[in-house]
């Protein structure tokens, strides 16, 4: 089917299947839209073409015309305008698509080269897959199950190369598995724009090394590791831990800040290994910071909180949250949110405000130095959540100096804090010691060593919510392992304490989803799972007047929010 | 001694017989048990149980490793075991008949014992005056009266369990008994038309048939099995339908319900109904060497008087005529062909495969009835015709 | 497919009784009665075992004594029944068997698991785990059938290798590129 032609989109025919496709649009993607792999190592959708692999080899041919009268040569066998094949290979990722352009990629020639293609790259290859951790998700092993020999010709002695080089602090570098793609040179250069990274010697001997006296130590340096076809480059952290066909992905975000990149946490019977970056090509294409990926470990720590306490005796959620209702029933409350907790979270807390009635609410902000890319100048992942939500309607400070004077002047006598440490945001001891906490947290720190009520909760790996990241879009996050014994889920802690004080019955997720859509106009026609893996844009027009922190970073420049 | 005997209670007779019934039968169910394993493991080729042992015996050499390749002390084992198990109780079974119904199995068995001659005597006169607890004159009659209860056991432990497999089992034990005990009672009658001479008192005696084929003469010492094939053929089949043995075990049928009628029940009481199977088998097969097989004479055409008289010649021995040595000589002789009979139970079990159901009625009313009542026709012919009334 | 349909030859009146049949029945099993027993009596007399045959699953140790797993976690993923659980770890360097860079941390394969298909031994890119001739196998506890990585290196001890395999790539990195 010939789709009508319009002015930016170009028909190309593929294994013999018509599609229209956007201008400048190379053969790899284009191919991508009917379904037919054109494998490649070199080429990466967000990077430069280098097409130095020559794996993505294809036959290619266009629409024969009449040198002289330019009209259309026809076939008479097909009645249809003769394609002039060209008589040798050309590579997909630098081939962009041109009007009528004809592609086979399951030609016998496409065959062969690219069987030439894999036992040439393999010809230098340890062959270490048992001990190497790309195996399962190596780019040398998927193609040569479709173009290997299954056997070696090569009977002279492999090359050596480094094996276990430190490339930097993250990452740890394998030579000889190396196919020499350059993909991440490029992504150094172009992306992280911190060039470290280049080949040195010739031919066979060629290397990847760091250039002298640098390291690969930038923030993004486990992206190169994530965009390795083959097993050259690995993460320090992640080296020997798992290997990958054992772990369960689970759709998650980079919580440590408002850029709300995209990941996949990697985990095994409850236990977390890795976290990779998930492509989303409106926030974070399939890059994220190294500084999000070593999040999981605050899973499983020795201060993880796992007993619920009442005046420091372990007692149980039902009698946690009882108390805490009576402490909050007995007035002069002040709440202590967080940008950190998830809409849902930030709902029921507006919830739990309005069923006290006349409680002051606090956020704590926590501002840090924008990278320009994925790590923004907001290190709460969710402040505009709470404005969303209508918990707060302007941004919060760093330190909860009204709170502290609230305090001493005696008008507030009760503290709920949900997972922020007080003593951090600015509280003294003192301050601490003369009213009572409530303490919904994940980890051991003043503010649960104070509370009168300590409810532990759950990390965003534990948990399912949703961030609205500094482009104002509805991100959503599913939990990847339960949380250890003796944790409930924050969202239940706070519905019962809802629940305790006179409000609406506590509900699941999508119940809470429900009520969120209904007192929300900005958000009621979302559910919990109807929203889309990738995101769904929120209006910032509403809130176009508060002083954002943002710099501009990937996707994001503070002008357009 | 006879005085001392005589002059015993009725009640203390009685409770002494009936022990003497429990000490015989159940070591000999024991041994049957064991002698079927062994049997058994001897035709597939195996040693079978070979492992039990006591300490004390096992100091004697060679002794004790042929006693314990015979595997004569798995008996004990088997016996200890069964006695000191858990006396499990299903929780869904109606407890009273559950439990009864093992004990129910046991009294025919125990009972038809007590009518079934085993030996006999010559008196001073050259009279034979048969051994045997009671003396009924019913004989046979009593025997089968009472051994068909022994179905009533069945029915009881099936219904009881409660449970689907027991209850089939009770139900086809039911069906096939009643199915065979016509074939069994009408391939007897010629029997008895043939002893009881036209016109005169009659009678239902077993020790009578005995003595009838111990007379002398071609025809006076012909077993009935040589005068009679037929019968004894449809006797011998019933006989392993009413005792529920292979080929006919439908009861139990473990390859389709399990474990029959026992499935829901273990240990002690398990072990009732198997001794009840075994003390069935051991009178059943009494009965049909009673009958058939001339009792407790020594061969055909050979009677226990005549081997005595031989006996006599030869040594001039007054012991020898002695009724004390007689009674244990025919003793032994009844026994050593029961112990064959029961052999050959067990060969037949272990040689051929069980029926399916349907050919087990078909089999019962199909060919054996007929077959029972065409021979019932055909003796009595014959007989009307041989014995003319005097 | 073609059918062929086979006629029985009917059976005479004879056979019909199948009295015949059950007579030479009965002369099978009483001449089996006085053959010689085919048993093997189990703890005094032991089996032949015949090659191939798939014991418990061990580990085993190249002539060098060098530990042939290097943790690949196949067999654990192969595993039907899930009984091999493999911590994998990092050879230390200076160990003279660094250019293994990987081997078991620890090793454990439950036996109450396993169903001796063999597809670990099957699996291994190593040539590192073997079913061998063990099949006598009992304990007291659950954690007894748990064979851990030392036990097993033990159950499992010295099978000839016909590669060597890190010991030529050791030799090839020790010699340097060939430029």
């Amino acid at each position: 089917m010939i789709q009508p032609a319009k002015p930016d989109l170009v028909t190309v025919n593929i294994d013999g299947q018509e599609i229209a496709v956007p201008k400048g649009t190379n053969v790899i993607e284009a191919a991508r839209l009917v379904n037919v792999d054109v494998p490649h190592y070199c080429y990466h959708p967000k990077l430069s073409v280098a097409g130095n692999c020559r794996m993505c080899l294809i036959e290619m041919g266009l629409p024969a015309v009449d040198p002289a009268t330019k009209a259309p040569v026809m076939d008479p066998a097909t009645g249809k305008q003769k394609i002039n094949w060209i008589p040798r290979p050309q590579i997909g990722c630098g081939t962009n698509v041109s009007p009528g352009l004809h592609i086979r990629t399951t030609s016998p020639m496409v065959k062969e080269a690219r069987e030439g293609v894999m036992e040439f790259l393999l010809v230098n290859h340890p062959l270490d897959c048992p001990i190497c951790d790309q195996a399962g998700e190596c780019k040398l092993q998927e193609q040569a199950t479709a173009y290997g020999r299954g056997y070696s010709r090569y009977i002279e002695e492999k090359n050596v190369k480094p094996k276990r080089t430190q490339l930097g602090p993250r990452v740890t570098l394998d030579d000889e598995r190396c196919v020499l793609c350059s993909r991440c040179i490029r992504f150094s250069r172009e992306v992280a724009k911190d060039d470290v990274l280049g080949f040195i010697d010739r031919g066979s001997h060629s290397t990847l090394t760091c250039f002298p006296g640098r390291q690969l130590e930038n923030n993004y340096s486990l992206n190169t590791v994530d965009i390795c076809p083959v097993g050259a480059l690995t993460s320090t952290d992640f080296r020997f831990k798992m290997r990958v066909w054992f772990l369960k992905q689970t759709n998650s975000l980079d919580p440590e800040s408002s850029a709300g990149a995209n990941t996949t946490v990697w985990s095994r019977e409850g236990v977390i290994y890795r976290i990779t970056p998930r492509r989303n090509d409106e926030v974070n294409d399939t890059w994220m910071a190294d500084s999000g990926r070593v999040l999981y470990k605050q899973v499983r720590t020795d201060t993880r909180l796992t007993a619920a306490k009442v005046r420091g005796a372990s007692a149980t959620l039902a009698a946690a949250v009882s108390a805490a209702a009576e402490l909050l029933r007995a007035g002069g409350v002040a709440i202590v949110g967080s940008g950190r907790s998830t809409v849902e979270e930030q709902f029921l807390t507006r919830q739990l405000a309005a069923a006290l009635g006349g409680v002051s609410i606090n956020l704590v902000s926590r501002v840090g130095a924008g990278d320009g890319l994925l790590v923004s100048a907001d290190r709460n992942p969710n402040v505009r959540g709470a404005l969303v939500t209508g918990l707060v309607s302007a941004l919060p400070s760093a330190q909860l100096a009204g709170l502290g004077a609230e305090i001493d002047a005696g008008r507030v006598r009760t503290v709920l804090a949900i997972g922020e440490d007080l003593a951090a945001a600015g509280l003294t001891a003192a301050q601490l010691a003369k009213v009572s906490v409530v303490c919904l947290g994940t980890h051991a720190n003043p503010t649960s060593a104070a509370a009168q009520v300590l409810i532990p909760t759950l990390t965003v790996f534990e948990k399912s919510g949703t961030f609205v990241n500094q482009q104002f879009r509805l991100q959503k996050f599913a939990a990847a392992v339960p949380g250890p014994a003796g944790t409930t889920d924050d969202l239940a802690v706070l519905g019962q304490l809802v629940a305790a004080l006179g409000g609406p019955a506590a509900a699941d997720l999508a119940g809470v989803w429900t009520r969120l859509a209904a007192a929300v106009p900005a958000l009621a026609t979302v559910t919990f799972a109807n929203l889309p893996e990738t995101g769904l844009l929120l209006d910032p027009t509403p809130y176009a007047a508060l002083p954002f922190v943002e710099g501009a970073g990937l996707h994001h420049s503070p002008a357009k929010a | 001694m006879l005085d001392l005997w005589n002059n015993l209670h009725p009640l203390v007779q009685g409770l002494i017989k009936g022990l003497a019934v429990i000490l015989v039968i159940f070591p000999l169910a024991g041994a049957s048990s064991l002698a079927e394993r062994k049997v058994s493991a001897w035709m597939q080729g195996r040693p079978g149980p070979n492992r039990a042992m006591v300490p004390w015996i096992a100091w004697i050499p060679f002794l004790s490793t042929f006693l314990r390749r015979l595997g004569l002390f798995h008996l004990l084992a088997d016996g200890g075991k069964l006695l000191f198990k858990e006396e499990p109780l299903p929780g869904h079974v109606n407890k009273l008949y559950f439990i009864l119904a093992p004990v129910i199995a046991m009294m025919p068995a125990f009972t038809t014992v007590t009518v079934v001659p085993f030996g006999a005597y010559l008196t001073g006169s050259g009279e034979m005056v048969p051994l045997m607890l009671a003396n009924v004159d019913v004989g046979l009659l009593a025997v089968f009266a009472v051994s068909s209860l022994g179905v009533y056991s069945l029915i009881l432990a099936g219904w009881a369990s409660n449970s689907k497999y027991p209850f089939l089992g009770g139900v086809r034990a039911s069906a096939q008994l009643i199915s065979y005990e016509l074939s069994m009672t009408l391939s007897v009658v010629p029997v008895f038309l043939w002893i009881n001479a036209p016109g005169t008192a009659g009678t239902m005696s077993l020790a009578r048939v005995v003595e009838f084929q111990s007379q002398p003469g071609f025809w006076g010492g012909t077993w009935f099995v040589f005068l009679m094939p037929v019968s004894a053929f449809i006797f011998l089949v019933s006989l392993f339908a009413e005792t529920n043995r292979q080929p006919f075990d439908m009861a139990e049928s473990e390859a389709d319900l399990v474990g029959g009628f026992h499935t829901e029940f273990g240990a002690f009481k398990w072990s009732l109904f198997f001794v009840a199977e075994y003390s069935h088998m051991l009178v059943g097969s009494g009965v049909f060497i009673l009958l058939f097989l001339g009792g407790w004479n020594p061969l055909p055409w050979v009677s226990l008087a005549d081997l005595i008289g031989g006996l006599h010649r030869l040594t001039h021995a007054a012991a020898v005529v002695h009724p004390l040595f007689v009674g244990v000589l025919s003793i032994v002789i009844f026994l050593v062909k029961v112990l064959a009979m029961i052999f050959f139970f067990m060969w037949i079990r272990w040689t051929i495969p069980r029926f399916r159901y349907d050919q087990v009625m078909k089999l019962g009313w199909q060919r054996l009835l007929p077959l029972a009542i065409g021979n019932l026709v055909f003796y009595a012919l014959a007989i009307a015709f041989l014995q003319k009334p005097v | 497919m073609a059918v062929i349909p086979l006629t029985r030859k009917p059976l005479s009146l004879v056979e019909r009784t199948y009295v015949p049949a059950i007579l030479s029945g009965l002369k099978t099993t009483f001449k089996r009665m006085f053959r010689p027993n085919d048993t093997l009596e189990y703890p005094e007399q032991r089996p032949a075992i015949p090659p191939g045959y798939r014991g418990v699953p061990t580990l085993v140790k190249d002539p060098n004594g060098r530990e042939k797993c290097v943790s690949c976690q196949l067999c654990e993923f192969v595993c039907p029944p899930k009984a091999i659980r493999i911590t994998p770890g990092t050879v230390p360097e200076g160990s003279g068997r660094e250019h293994v860079e990987k081997a078991p941390q620890a090793f454990d394969i439950d036996m109450l698991r396993c169903i001796y298909c063999g597809l670990c031994q099957e699996v291994c890119p190593e040539e590192a785990i073997f079913l061998q001739n063990q099949y006598s196998l009992s304990g007291y506890t659950r954690e007894e059938l748990v064979n851990h990585k030392d036990r097993l290196y033990e159950l499992g001890g010295t099978l000839p290798d016909s590669h060597y395999k890190w010991d030529k790539k050791k030799a090839a990195a020790e010699a340097g590129p060939a430029h």
